[in-house]
């Protein structure tokens, strides 16, 4: 029993034991329908907003979890916000930034002061810089896919996140989130992470006080893009 | 496994409640997490339709458990991971520390597990000789104190903030001994410093699961500080310790159940971070570890699917049950003796270690019935603390006196006109005794009763004889 094979085995065959069940085509097919099938359940009346209220949620939820957040007018602008928020914050002109196609091809040289290095985050570097898969409504929750245009350190490691979401990713609940990913990643895939963020690290296991920046950033800024 | 002192739940519930200290911690946070939970539950009208659905989804998994543990098996293998099925304490932490020892492993971060705790992990690897950093901040505070934890989301619950300065004082020895640490922030900020050093020198990366899903083969971590994904996303390896009823369908189902999750937790909308991981880095991808284990415990769980304790597998750790105890907010979780505190505890702990050693903690329970009507997984816990209640009676773990006094009782109970005979008697003795006071502050028989409470004098006559009055048209 100490092979793999047999723990393995043993598990399977106790909770068998405890089904008092077998592995019947029956109990089969309907577990391969669901997985086949996903499909969502009770999606609150929050999550079918129309686009307008959508935005209204994603900046209140944002905003009272302690997230700054912006709305430019289209993709142009995004430099521009990205210089001033850092100036704002008194943080230095520099951030560190993955492949994604759409952040390259960004107006960059309107603030040609802004240092951009590529690749994933390490321990030193104070700002990330990412665009979101998609943006959930229901809880102003930004839905990050890993990868190499957008890798999952940056979520993490700077004390200074910055994500850019564009109006056509912001979705109303979760299931439509999922929707995006498997149109991007196909069905039943995933990269190897989606993190859902939905405002700066925080922790309030000291007094029950609620502190920001426990290990991840202590700065979240969201800039929502209209067009 | 920690030690077990739940067979001292009498004495530890005694010296909890002398305790100074763990009163004033718990004086506030569980209550403050029991408002914030209502707050959130008015702020979803859905919100109980989905305790419905919620449940729903978990019995269905349950029922085809072995079927969606090959299925998460098939797909996390596809994506690169290693499963590993342990079916015992013993085999997960020989798994595990197989695993640091061919990684090579000197540091090794951990994201919170309380399945960790239950097999009890740290002492395993740090006997061989593996540096253990938990990063949870809760978790660390209690790793400093050598403790463990008081509450399944709030593992340091029980420490006020002076208790952790001066841990930090004495045990943080590198730092400027007149340093500021006034505000839960300067706390919160050196931890931080020290723990980021361990995140980078991490070789290996232990986290939970919140979930497991069948669909894609991915598990899921529920933070709010981001430790747990600074724990994965670092080191070359990244091992997932999870145990089987962890498991749902798919991503749609898992939205229900996040939905559910921190609102009944900590009163949020959604915890700021959940992280969905399926196997290692992809090809081209900068970061991520290059390896990722996925360690699928039993431990005795298989055996409650064909009882009616299956409903206890439901749960999924949100610790509302006990927020709102009045047991568990009045002596805090380290009195009931092992790793699961709180009616979730008195209902799985002697599921996993026995009813001989844990037959106190169903009998802590007033059945007030709030933890069955807050839990969004709809676990019925009074009702199957009552089943351990009989289970314990039937194996002969209830003391003698107790059996006794029952029996007596029972005889007389079963016996309506010897017993009315005999209350007809007892009440107007008992009236009479206590008329001045109408108390009684000491009572022979009844002696655990009156050491902490008053006993209310009877009136002087009983129910029946004046339900019979009433039936006769006797004004009152």
């Amino acid at each position: 029993m100490t092979t793999p094979a047999g723990r393995r085995e043993s598990v399977i065959a106790k909770i068998r034991l405890g089904l008092g069940a077998n592995d019947s085509a029956a109990r089969r097919a309907e577990v391969a329908e669901r997985l086949a099938r996903p499909t969502a359940q009770l999606v609150p009346e929050r999550a079918k907003q129309p686009a307008d209220e959508r935005r209204r949620q994603l900046r209140t939820y944002l905003e009272g979890q302690s997230a700054t957040f912006i709305e430019v007018e289209n993709a142009d602008d995004v430099p521009t916000a990205v210089g001033r928020y850092l100036r704002s914050a008194n943080l230095p002109l520099r951030v560190r930034v993955g492949d994604d196609p759409y952040l390259s091809k960004l107006a960059w040289q309107s603030e040609p002061a802004l240092e951009r290095r590529n690749g994933r985050a390490h321990g030193d570097d104070e700002v990330g810089l990412s665009r979101a898969a998609a943006a959930v409504a229901e809880t102003g929750t930004l839905v990050m896919a890993s990868g190499a245009d957008n890798p999952v350190t940056l979520n993490y490691l700077p004390e200074t996140h910055i994500v850019v979401v564009e109006e056509g990713s912001l979705v109303g609940g979760y299931e439509e989130a999922w929707e995006r990913i498997r149109a991007r990643f196909g069905r039943r895939a995933m990269p190897r992470t989606v993190n859902f963020v939905s405002g700066p690290s925080r922790t309030a296991d000291i007094g029950g006080q609620l502190v920001m920046g426990a290990h991840g950033p202590r700065r979240l800024c969201v800039i929502l893009v209209r067009s | 496994m920690s030690a077990i002192t739940s067979p001292l739940f009498k004495d530890n519930a005694r010296a909890a409640l002398a305790d100074r200290q763990l009163q004033r911690a718990l004086s506030e946070v569980p209550l403050g997490l029991a408002a914030r939970r209502g707050a959130a539950r008015a702020g979803l009208p859905e919100f109980e339709a989905l305790r419905e659905i919620g449940r729903d989804i978990k019995n269905h998994t349950l029922a085809h458990l072995d079927l969606y543990l090959e299925e998460f098996e098939r797909k996390a293998t596809a994506a690169g991971s290693t499963v590993h099925f342990a079916p015992t304490a013993e085999d997960a932490r020989q798994i595990i520390a197989d695993i640091c020892r061919s990684a090579g492993a000197r540091v090794v971060t951990k994201g919170k597990s309380m399945i960790s705790e239950e097999i009890g992990l740290n002492a395993c690897l740090e006997a061989a000789g593996v540096e253990v950093a938990e990063t949870d901040l809760g978790e660390y505070l209690i790793q400093l104190r050598g403790e463990t934890p008081s509450h399944i989301i709030a593992p340091a619950i029980h420490l006020t903030q002076d208790q952790v300065e001066a841990d930090f004082r004495r045990l943080h020895t590198g730092l400027a001994a007149d340093r500021q640490l006034v505000e839960p922030s300067q706390l919160v900020a050196e931890a931080r410093q020290i723990l980021r050093s361990r995140f980078l020198a991490a070789d290996v990366g232990i986290t939970g699961a919140n979930f497991l899903i069948a669909e894609t083969g991915s598990s899921v971590i529920v933070t709010n500080e981001g430790n747990g994904d600074l724990t994965q996303s670092l080191p070359k390896v990244h091992i997932v310790l999870a145990s089987i009823e962890k498991m749902v369908p798919t991503l749609e189902d898992v939205s229900t159940l996040v939905r559910l999750l921190a609102r009944s937790a900590t009163g949020q909308e959604i915890s700021t971070y959940t992280t969905f991981s399926t196997g290692p880095r992809r090809a081209g991808d900068p970061d991520g570890p290059q390896a990722c284990h996925v360690v699928i415990l039993d431990n005795g769980r298989s055996e409650l699917l064909g009882t009616e304790f299956r409903e206890v597998l439901r749960c999924i750790r949100c610790g509302a049950c006990m927020n709102h105890c009045p047991v568990y907010t009045a002596i805090g979780g380290h009195a009931y003796g092992w790793v699961y505190p709180g009616p979730i505890g008195s209902v799985l702990t002697p599921a996993l270690i026995g009813v001989r050693k844990a037959g106190h903690l169903p009998n802590a329970s007033t059945f007030c019935g709030r933890c069955e009507e807050v839990c969004p997984m709809k676990i019925p816990l009074p009702g199957l603390m009552r089943h351990w209640r009989e289970e314990e009676f039937a194996a002969g773990g209830t003391p003698l006196t107790y059996r006794l006094g029952l029996a007596v009782w029972a005889a007389a109970a079963k016996r309506p006109r010897l017993y009315h005979a005999l209350v007809r008697i007892l009440m107007p003795v008992l009236a009479t005794l206590g008329r001045r006071a109408g108390v009684f502050r000491r009572l022979p028989v009844a002696r655990g009763w009156t050491r902490h409470r008053d006993f209310a004098a009877p009136q002087g006559r009983t129910f029946q004889a004046q339900w019979a009055e009433h039936k006769a048209g006797v004004p009152r």
